[in-house]
């Protein structure tokens, strides 16, 4: 298996504290890597790490390394082109305020893609794989803050795929979404799996069992346990809290 | 056990009812002496009023003809200081909130915009007699009293930009980035667009507050009475506000009517200018984008 990311003696803070503690951990190509783990262990603060939206934030203090394809995605001073590899689709749904139709080509434009027929292709292809084509083609034109909590969140999945990331990063997208819909999208990224890495945070256990192939159980900034679906959802666990938190017992 | 209206529920609707008519006389009130101040203007300006007042130059020590030199002269002053004000305190704005980082230094920056803010207009008006007048040789001039009319706007530019800025929310910015837009683009394809109706906002108000200026353009480039038109912005210039000051105490023999006029003149053309503001505000509003 090709190792697509791999992450060495990562240690994130804000400020005082410190929320990742001397991670290590490789993401093979094309596997589905399901996070699940309670509230606070630093999940969501990882995937920030991988497209390093840490530089946007002052307070972060980070060490280690995060190589992706064998390169540190550190060498490069600019971080723009590493997002546009890694795509991020976060918890809450957030629609531009523009319409839909410059949400679906927001990425591809700053990219510097003037071309209308490749831009609307571009935007069909991301919203028919964001199971969102169907409800929207005919208003493309209107607001995309006007569309549901669901749909918008569809969007911003649209939004991530528009710039054909390598890694796509969800961190619990299914929050505000109803269970059809999250089905959907849980196909589209079965579907996904054969052309991209896609690292996923999830609270909801069985979407991990689902999606993932393997799953990894973060607790106070490291990781408990990491392995194959069938073993960790089959009991073999090598820490005895990630089969209590799976069982619903804490957590 | 069953539910009832009881006495404590009922005080309470009066006591909202009370204190709703408490908040409504209270804004009637504001409202009036501002009627009051215009209708005083137009009933003692009256006399005054006609287009050859607007258009005319003063005559005969400036006890007659009209203040057409002074209209002239305040367009000069308050669209050069707004001009050079705009671009600086935007773009500053635009530093504080999208790049600074909090810490020390920018703290100390924004507590002097603050500061600056509070700062007299007769102050403002020194310091621009010290910094461009004699330090920058820029004479008594448009040019320096439109600077120093910039300089004293600056504050109120940047804190209303600064909080239009801040009202675009945070996951927006997020959002733009994530997808690999730069600090620049998202900058300006999503903060600008959508803080724009608020920076305006301010834009048009310090304008009527400069139009309105008389201490900071005292000593900098306004003169008494000028018998020509300003060529450059190297010359002087007349201006309303400091028309009105020298008419109503200066001038000896000045018909009755003269100054009321002239204010009312200032005060319409402040009222118009703040009225774009508010239409701006409106045309925006139905534009809402979230």
């Amino acid at each position: 298996m090709i190792k697509k990311i791999e992450v060495k003696n990562l240690t994130l803070g804000y400020g005082p504290h410190t929320v990742i503690k001397d991670l290590n951990i490789d993401i093979y190509q094309n596997e589905v890597l399901a996070i699940i783990g309670p509230a606070n262990s630093g999940k969501s603060s990882f995937l920030k790490a991988l497209n390093r939206m840490t530089d946007f934030n002052n307070e972060v203090k980070l060490s280690g390394d995060i190589k992706l394809d064998g390169e540190s995605i550190y060498d490069d001073e600019d971080s723009t082109f590493l997002r546009r590899r890694i795509g991020m689709v976060s918890p809450l749904p957030v629609g531009l305020p523009m319409t839909i139709r410059q949400n679906a080509t927001y990425a591809p434009r700053m990219a510097g893609c003037k071309d209308q027929a490749e831009l609307d292709s571009i935007m069909e292809d991301s919203l028919r794989k964001a199971a969102l084509w169907d409800e929207v083609k005919d208003r493309l034109d209107t607001l995309a803050t006007k569309l549901s909590g669901g749909q918008q969140q569809r969007l911003t999945i649209a939004r991530a795929l528009s710039h054909h990331p390598e890694v796509l990063c969800l961190d619990e997208f299914s929050i505000a979404i109803d269970p059809v819909t999250t089905m959907k999208i849980e196909a589209v990224l079965h579907e996904l799996k054969k052309s991209i890495t896609i690292v996923m945070v999830t609270n909801v256990i069985n979407q991990a069992k689902r999606l993932g192939d393997r799953t990894a159980m973060m607790l106070h900034g490291q990781i408990l346990d990491l392995d194959s679906n069938s073993k960790i959802f089959g009991g073999q666990v090598k820490d005895s809290r990630t089969k209590d938190y799976i069982e619903g017992l804490f957590g | 056990m069953m539910f009832r209206v009881t006495n404590n529920l009922i005080n309470k609707q009066i006591r909202e009812e009370k204190f709703k008519s408490l908040l409504s006389t209270v804004t009637f009130l504001l409202f009036l002496p501002a009627l009051a101040i215009i209708l005083w203007l137009f009933v003692k300006g009256y006399p005054a009023l006609s287009l050859d007042f607007l258009l005319q130059d003063p005559k005969s020590g400036m006890t007659a003809g009209g203040i057409f030199p002074t209209i002239i002269g305040t367009f000069w002053l308050v669209g050069i200081s707004i001009l050079v004000s705009c671009p600086l305190g935007v773009l500053a704005a635009i530093y504080l909130s999208e790049y600074a980082a909090d810490n020390a230094l920018t703290r100390i920056i924004r507590l002097a915009i603050l500061n600056l803010a509070g700062v007299p207009s007769i102050v403002h008006a020194l310091f621009g007699l010290g910094a461009f007048v004699l330090f920058m040789n820029m004479g008594t001039s448009i040019l320096a009293a439109s600077f120093t009319l910039a300089v004293m706007n600056l504050p109120v530019i940047i804190t209303s930009t600064l909080e239009s800025l801040k009202s675009v929310p945070q996951s927006y910015r997020e959002a733009s980035w994530n997808v690999g837009a730069s600090k620049l683009q998202t900058i300006r394809y999503i903060v600008l667009p959508n803080s724009l109706p608020g920076i305006l906002t301010g834009l048009v108000f310090s304008v009527g507050r400069s139009a309105g200026e008389t201490a900071a353009i005292l000593f900098t480039g306004v003169a008494f009475y000028l018998p020509f038109l300003p060529q450059s912005v190297f010359d002087q210039c007349m201006s309303l506000s400091m028309h009105l000051f020298t008419i109503s105490t200066q001038v000896v023999g000045m018909p009755e009517a003269y100054p009321y006029a002239t204010a009312l003149v200032l005060i319409l053309l402040i009222l118009s200018v703040n009225s774009v503001s508010v239409v701006l505000r409106s045309y925006f509003r139905t534009k809402r984008k979230w």
